[in-house]
């Protein structure tokens, strides 16, 4: 009989894995990718293909050079998903040894080099973009206005392959600032608001992404889906992306009534960037956010008001990246005061009192074994 | 204690000031943005340790083991404040790019690290080669790293350099690759510390092999 067969806690779940994991958030971020893709056209796919490639073949090499299991680490989906997340925070054309020098620094850098999946302090995509736009601001700025795959602007596969390896001179009309770029630099000339963004910014088209903006940000309804699935899924949970939206709609909405003139109106701030993004698929890795629910509100919040005060007061038009990095480095610190409750515990580490009903005769504390154990 | 090699290989590999004892990592981080600077400083700090070295040495009876330290880094500090002006004197360049770091090896703890291990209890000849060595074995860490930076961060190798230390070191000065970008975080303090971690990690790995395959025993060093 197998009914005896030894096996440790715990005894019942669903049968999560890292795998698991990995193509669930994979699965939600495959339309807001695609449709990238569609609106870039064959550099992007370059790109894409590159920055994954890359990923993979460090992410190999390391658990080569460690000794440990190459396969199954590979296999297991992680610096795939890192290399996907960075391509999609990427500007859709820039050059393949952005994406190369990327999703390396991501993975040797931003990962193994603290002990593999799992261990690492910062998420490794959003390391990676931090690095590169500190390093390369000329490349990581070049934003294309959007040139859908059936519209005939879009280049072929040749010359896509030619703007993959960097033979692309950046033209007025093919180019374009974001709006969060472009506000920024007339708000820096005392223009108003009103008189920047008629023209620039609309809010319809900005929801369905037909706007310049990374890879993977632009169609903001897309990104929203998967997360919402992502969530249904309960592969994430809501107090990061909850907190982080709501601290962004929160000050967006107050500063916006104080001065619409100079303060964009908090759904610019929801609809543009990256923050969708970062919310759903960036700031809810798992490994690098706070355990306790309570602990993810706070990171959450904290994430919401630094993408808002970069984008306001910052030097950079868009500070997701920043923003999540600075709060990953916070996060030792919110899993130290902000602790999950123990089950059958207080907040405080006591017993929980038993309910008056449910009490018997204090059986066990008189065998001499202590009931806490 | 005759046995100079031994010093020289503690200098230059087994103790290095920086990829074993980990010190003096402030002016390292702060300079090493090429490798000219990185020669430079290194070797301004050899001069300062091979003479605090023998200075030390020989007023070491002299000195009340009570007060030694307070002894030694008046020392110090006199020998740099000469090193300090004589490169104001006659490499002024350089100077002018290391600024405040050559006055600062008063606080260089590898100086009076080496003052308080070794030249307070060895003879003169002996810490005079033991200065020499810990200083060259510090220009070394501080070139390579300085190097590093440099080839990565702007594809140059020495470059200035014979504005910086004298025409004599004009055939240093290399260019790799012409109208690169520039990788900008080499030459940020993090691109010291990724070289530094980096270079570390090479160290261990070339002195597990070379332990490995010297000695023939089994080796376990596995983090995990």
């Amino acid at each position: 009989m197998n009914l005896n067969r030894l096996a440790g806690a715990p005894h019942a779940h669903d049968r999560d894995s890292v795998p698991r994991l990995m193509s669930a958030v994979l699965l939600a971020i495959l339309p807001a990718t695609l449709y990238g893709l569609f609106l870039f056209g064959w550099p992007a796919f370059n790109l894409l293909a590159i920055t994954v490639l890359v990923g993979l073949a460090c992410e190999a090499g390391c658990l080569w050079l460690a000794g440990r299991p190459v396969r199954t680490g590979v296999k297991d989906g992680s610096a795939l998903l890192t290399g996907m997340l960075l391509a999609l925070s990427l500007p859709p054309w820039a050059p393949w040894w952005i994406g190369a020098i990327g999703a390396a620094f991501a993975v040797v850098v931003g990962k193994q080099v603290f002990g593999g999946t799992g261990q690492n302090i910062f998420n490794p995509a959003m390391l990676a973009r931090v690095m590169l736009l500190v390093s390369f601001p000329v490349e990581m700025t070049t934003w294309l206005t959007p040139h859908p795959w059936w519209s005939g602007t879009s280049p072929g596969w040749l010359e896509g392959w030619l703007i993959t390896l960097g033979h692309f001179s950046a033209t007025d009309g093919v180019t374009g600032a974001t709006i969060l770029g472009y506000a920024r630099t007339e708000l820096g000339m005392n223009h108003s608001l009103s008189q920047i963004l008629p023209g620039h910014y609309q809010a319809g088209a900005a929801a369905l992404g037909w706007t310049g903006g990374s890879l993977g940000e632009t169609a903001e309804w897309l990104v929203l889906l998967g997360g919402l699935w992502l969530l249904r899924r309960r592969v994430i949970t809501w107090p990061i992306p909850a907190g982080m939206l709501g601290a962004v709609l929160v000050l967006a909405g107050a500063f916006h009534l104080l001065d619409p003139q100079r303060f964009a109106d908090p759904g610019l701030h929801l609809l543009s960037g990256s923050l969708m993004l970062g919310a759903f698929f960036i700031a809810t890795d798992p490994v690098t956010s706070p355990v306790a629910p309570l602990g993810q509100i706070v990171f959450g919040i904290g994430c919401g008001v630094l993408v808002y005060a970069i984008r306001t007061w910052g030097g950079y038009p868009e500070g997701v990246a920043f923003a999540v990095v600075l709060m990953n480095a916070a996060t030792p610190l919110i899993d130290h005061y902000i602790r999950p409750r123990a089950y059958g515990r207080t907040w405080r580490g006591q017993p929980r009192p038993v309910p008056a009903r449910a009490k018997q005769p204090p059986l066990v504390q008189r065998s001499g074994v202590d009931a806490r154990d | 204690m005759n046995d100079y090699r031994g010093i020289f290989a503690d200098g230059l590999w087994n103790n290095n000031v920086v990829f074993t004892q980990m010190l003096a990592l402030c002016p390292l981080m702060a300079v090493t943005t090429t490798a000219t600077n990185g020669l430079g400083m290194g070797l301004a700090t050899t001069g300062v340790l091979l003479t605090s070295n023998i200075v030390i040495a020989i007023l070491r009876d002299f000195v009340a083991q009570e007060v030694r330290i307070p002894v030694f880094v008046l020392l110090i500090a006199s020998l740099v404040t000469l090193a300090d002006m004589a490169i104001n004197a006659w490499l002024h360049e350089l100077y002018k790019v290391l600024g405040l770091f050559i006055p600062l090896i008063v606080v260089n703890c590898s100086v009076l690290g080496r003052a308080e291990s070794f030249a307070s209890k060895q003879p003169v000849l002996a810490s005079a080669a033991d200065g020499l060595a810990m200083g060259l074995g510090y220009t070394l860490a501080l070139t390579v790293i300085g190097g590093c930076r440099e080839i990565v961060g702007s594809a140059t190798l020495f470059a200035h350099a014979s504005l910086l230390l004298g025409d004599g070191f004009a055939f240093l000065e290399t260019t790799l690759i012409k109208d690169y970008h520039g990788f900008l975080l080499m030459l940020l303090p993090p691109g010291g510390f990724l070289v530094l971690g980096f270079l570390l990690a090479g160290k261990r790995v070339i002195e597990r092999v070379t332990e490995t395959s010297g000695v023939k025993e089994e080796f376990h060093c596995s983090v995990q």
